[in-house]
């Protein structure tokens, strides 16, 4: 019975990595004729995706798939997810990771158990409608306060998106707090720290490795996030640095142009192009982030 | 999170072409009884200026015929000619018409030549918020302004603040005519913001007191209409039913039911109950305007 229901869970673990692995493997065959189809190269090429176009004699980074001349240039719409995803990244990390703190140590246990699954219910708001909230809401505080040119921008599709990761960060980073054992805090105030001391010394580089990784996770959870910036942030390709204008993310982009094309056309392999990088870049910095956080907790073990 | 997310993603498609599979199935069992009126189900994609316009049309049809099912999905122009072209819609509403490429596709995936019916009359509005000063633009003057040439109001006679620029995403058609009609096919300016749907253009429009979208006619609540001026000396035409259907309005369009092939069943009973006068009644209560009468 026991080796049943063992099996049972393989095989069900098995099927999510499978179809992961399936649709990965879908995705990249329907972008490779990117690289290697001499009908997709009559519109657009790799180097013309990455190459300013010239325009009139100016170089111009332009997204522009409907047009007489097809410009399918990506820097704009990966300048688009960095500015949206940094903006998210910069609002959520230090509000979620103070919050952990404050549960994890010095919040009473009531105010613990109330505060905790509050926040978390946070996750459970859908994204259309954190989207909503800042298209509504959000993009008219922000253009109060700090008279952005365009109504939609950066800033507030970055806020919506703070609000779909602070859940992740603070959820993991309490637990990581949570989990550092309390003999390093009793340890730290024998030796004689003050509480923020200790806090701040021993528990927090502890709980180093598991914070990082929720941040991780609200990393990927904001690159990856579709609706809220769709919704939010105007969806102009501009290459500009300026948080106050409008702003086009690679997912917005998909998920507004992939209804259109013609199965088979060079916009539509670019698209699932554009998917591919997507997932290049998260899974990229999920290994290089993994590979710190494991030197960190080896540097830990190393340091006892 | 990303992984979960595409699974999820993935494991609704598949539900989705299951589903529309067993649809496929019923629909042909439903063709095959024949006799009287044609109680089938058919589905009706495209253009989001038309949705509301085709949901009118299917909700007094469906009235009248209760045997028969009307399924009428928005998506954009290109995406119901997508659609067509794949074979998952039976007729694609289009804010403009086929282009000759896509003709090409529908005669080479489905066997037959599009057709195209004219089944309303549109007139493309140009919305400016309701503060704004201006009241009338040149079509040369709303060219140079959204291929961003001109950038502040002051050029236009109104306050010193930059131009914001609304628009549609590329796969509309409201989107192609435009560019087509009023940017003789160049390339909208970087800045435009583009926005699913007219309504969130006339949205954005109508929050933005420097703002300046398009859309179809319908979608005029909280924002104002331009006049409309052929060029720097004709004269200053509004958009509505007279000017759209003697054609002095410059931005006047039709709007299409496109079909693969002459519409067959369902379809065609649709088609010609939309082209009679009930169905062209029902056309002016949702803000557009019905054909010419010839």
């Amino acid at each position: 019975m026991e080796r049943f229901a063992e099996a049972a869970i393989v095989a069900v673990a098995l099927l999510s990595i499978v179809s992961v692995a399936l649709i990965l493997i879908f995705v990249g065959k329907e972008a490779l004729p990117v690289l290697f189809s001499s009908l997709v190269h009559e519109e657009v090429t790799p180097a013309s995706m990455i190459f300013p176009h010239d325009v009139n004699g100016h170089a111009v980074f332009s997204w522009q798939p409907v047009s007489e001349v097809p410009k399918y240039n990506i820097l704009p719409l990966f300048l688009g997810s960095l500015k949206v995803t940094v903006v998210a990244l910069l609002f959520a990390v230090p509000t979620s990771v103070a919050a952990a703190v404050y549960c994890a140590e010095y919040a009473s246990h009531r105010v613990r158990e109330f505060l905790k699954p509050a926040l978390e219910l946070m996750a459970g708001v859908p994204s259309v409608v954190a989207g909503f909230f800042a298209l509504v809401v959000l993009a008219t505080w922000v253009q109060n306060a700090f008279g952005t040119e365009h109504r939609l921008n950066a800033v507030v599709a970055g806020l919506g998106l703070a609000f779909a990761t602070c859940p992740v960060i603070f959820s993991v980073s309490e637990d990581a707090l949570r989990s550092v054992p309390q003999s390093y805090r009793t340890a730290a105030l024998a030796l004689g720290s003050t509480p923020t001391q200790a806090l701040l010394r021993v528990i927090l580089p502890a709980a180093m490795p598991g914070i990082g990784a929720g941040i991780m996770l609200g990393f990927g959870r904001a690159i990856g996030e579709t609706l809220i910036v769709v919704l939010a942030s105007g969806n102009a390709a501009l290459v500009d640095a300026n948080l106050g204008h409008s702003t086009r993310t690679v997912t917005a982009t998909i998920a507004q142009e992939l209804g259109e094309v013609v199965v088979g056309s060079a916009h539509y392999h670019v698209l699932f192009a554009l998917g591919s990088l997507l997932f290049l870049v998260t899974f990229v910095v999920n290994v290089i982030t993994e590979r710190a956080l494991y030197r960190a907790r080896q540097s830990l073990k190393g340091s006892r | 999170m990303i992984h979960r997310r595409t699974a999820i993603a993935f494991l609704a498609v598949s539900a989705v072409s299951a589903l529309s599979a067993t649809v496929g199935c019923a629909r042909k069992s439903g063709e095959s009884k024949g006799g009287g009126a044609p109680s089938s189900k058919i589905s009706v994609k495209g253009s989001d200026t038309m949705v509301i316009l085709g949901q009118r049309w299917a909700e007094e049809y469906m009235k009248q015929n209760p045997a028969s099912t009307i399924q009428i999905a928005g998506g954009g122009s290109g995406t119901g000619i997508a659609a067509l072209i794949n074979g998952s819609t039976d007729v694609c509403q289009a804010s403009r018409p086929l282009k000759p490429k896509e003709q090409g596709e529908v005669k080479a995936k489905r066997g037959h030549e599009a057709v195209e019916t004219r089944v309303a009359l549109d007139a493309l509005a140009v919305y400016v918020n309701a503060a704004s000063p201006i009241t009338a633009i040149s079509l040369p003057d709303l060219a140079k302004i959204y291929l961003g040439e001109t950038t502040n109001w002051k050029d236009l006679g109104g306050v010193d603040h930059a131009i914001i620029l609304y628009g549609r995403e590329n796969n509309s058609g409201t989107y192609a005519y435009f560019k087509e009609h009023v940017l003789s096919n160049k390339d909208f300016a970087a800045a435009t913001q583009t926005l699913a749907g007219t309504s969130a253009v006339a949205n954005a429009v109508k929050g933005d007191a420097f703002g300046i979208g398009y859309g179809g006619i319908a979608y005029l609540e909280g924002v104002r209409a331009l006049g409309v001026k052929k060029d720097a000396t004709s004269p200053t035409v509004m958009p509505s039913l007279a000017t759209a259907q003697d054609g002095s309005y410059p931005l006047g369009r039709y709007l299409f039911f496109v079909t693969a092939g002459q519409p067959q069943g369902l379809a065609k009973a649709f088609q010609e109950w939309v082209l009679s006068p009930p169905g062209q009644a029902v056309i002016e209560s949702t803000g557009y305007y019905p054909l010419p009468k010839t």
